[in-house]
């Protein structure tokens, strides 16, 4: 089965994104890759502003960018839906100390998934992230991923809070190895 | 009596004139070690999000290139984000530095046995992950020598200092944790650090 793809035609989202980052002067962009964040990964790698920090497991990002929020810096972490899984207890930080937290997190195991090993995480994203009192944004399409971004930061920032924003599996399309495998 | 290196001392001795340091404890005895030498606007002792220390002293020092932050926790703590040495290596901020006090114990739970107790060299690791400089320390000469590399070398520098495994008083932190990130941010940015967004 071929992935549909359904952005439409016009600016990518990553492209408003990371203009929105760069408007709200946020500079440390704590990542576990994901092949829905690698145009945007591209762009705040690009970005002399910007200090993107490779993490080896997702709860790492949550504990930077509560050191960064000590320094006075803005961040953002960029993970895969399996991720929010391995940053559950350290958001006890982020609610405790009232740290902005804000979390750009690509759906797996939602839409047109092929990897059973995904499904259970991916279809309690959202519910583990609320029962820790995050906030939960969330968008299905193209369109939609720089609303709910520029949402989450006026959110996050401005009162002291975690906030995630799920982008859906139908944004990128499914997963499909054999075209990943193939050079771009 | 044992000849290892007492907690309070190497914490009180690494803290003493620290200027505008800025000093996060792990949880547990490192945050009443640091605590007893002195509560400080600079400090961010923390009450849980084990193995998060290392990251928050990151993200710190990245935030704040031209001021010192000393990361001070134990051997439990650091054992669960061994991966942030990797991470930490990899950013090479030069204003960072870690003390793990290593008492081969979970302190606060009951006094079980850790990892390092049966060999696994926390020091090893960091120099293998690319810290420039790994060391460790056992001797009162050590620290003395560690302390003049905090004040006046560079970083990310990862130190592991053998400790006796002693019980001792709890000199507890304020609990309320926006009360610590509020003055901390206070004492490092000013006062608009609070309207801020």
């Amino acid at each position: 089965m071929k992935a549909v793809a359904t952005n439409p035609p016009g600016p990518h989202w990553a492209d408003e994104v990371h203009a929105m980052f760069k408007a709200a002067n946020i500079r440390q962009i704590a990542i576990v890759p994901d092949a829905g964040h690698a145009r945007l990964i591209k762009l705040c790698e690009k970005d002399k502003s910007m200090r993107v920090v490779r993490l080896t497991t997702e709860e790492e990002g949550v504990a930077l960018l509560g050191g960064a929020w000590l320094g006075g810096e803005k961040g953002v972490l960029l993970m895969q839906s399996s991720g929010v899984g391995n940053c559950i207890n350290l958001l006890s930080l982020s609610l405790t100390c009232q740290f902005p937290l804000l979390m750009l997190v690509t759906m797996r195991g939602d839409h047109g998934e092929f990897n059973p090993a995904q499904v259970p995480m991916g279809n309690a994203t959202q519910a583990v992230l609320e029962a820790m009192g995050v906030i939960v944004k969330r968008a299905d399409t193209g369109d939609e991923v720089p609303e709910m971004v520029s949402s989450a930061i006026r959110l996050a920032f401005n009162t002291y809070r975690p906030l995630a924003v799920l982008i859906g599996q139908r944004v990128s399309g499914a997963k499909d190895f054999r075209k990943l495998t193939e050079s771009e | 009596m044992s000849k290892l290196l007492r907690r309070r001392q190497v914490v009180s001795q690494l803290l003493e004139e620290r200027g505008d340091m800025m000093v996060i404890a792990g949880l547990g005895a490192p945050a009443w070690d640091i605590t007893a030498a002195g509560d400080h606007d600079l400090n961010f002792p923390m009450w849980g999000a084990m193995g998060g220390a290392t990251m928050i002293g990151l993200g710190l020092a990245l935030a704040q290139p031209k001021k010192k932050v000393l990361v001070i926790t134990g051997d439990g703590e650091m054992l669960m984000g061994l991966g942030s040495l990797a991470t930490i290596a990899v950013q090479k901020p030069r204003n960072l530095y870690i003390v793990v006090l290593d008492n081969e114990h979970y302190g606060e739970t009951g006094m079980q046995e850790t990892h390092t107790g049966h060999g696994v060299d926390l020091a090893g690791m960091a120099k293998a992950a690319g810290f420039a400089h790994a060391r460790n320390v056992s001797t009162q000469a050590g620290v003395a020598r560690l302390k003049s590399m905090i004040r006046s070398g560079a970083g990310p520098l990862f130190a592991q200092v053998k400790i006796d495994a002693e019980k001792l008083p709890l000199v507890l932190p304020p609990r309320d944790a926006t009360h610590i990130k509020n003055r901390f941010r206070i004492a490092v940015l000013g006062p608009e650090a609070l309207h801020d967004e």
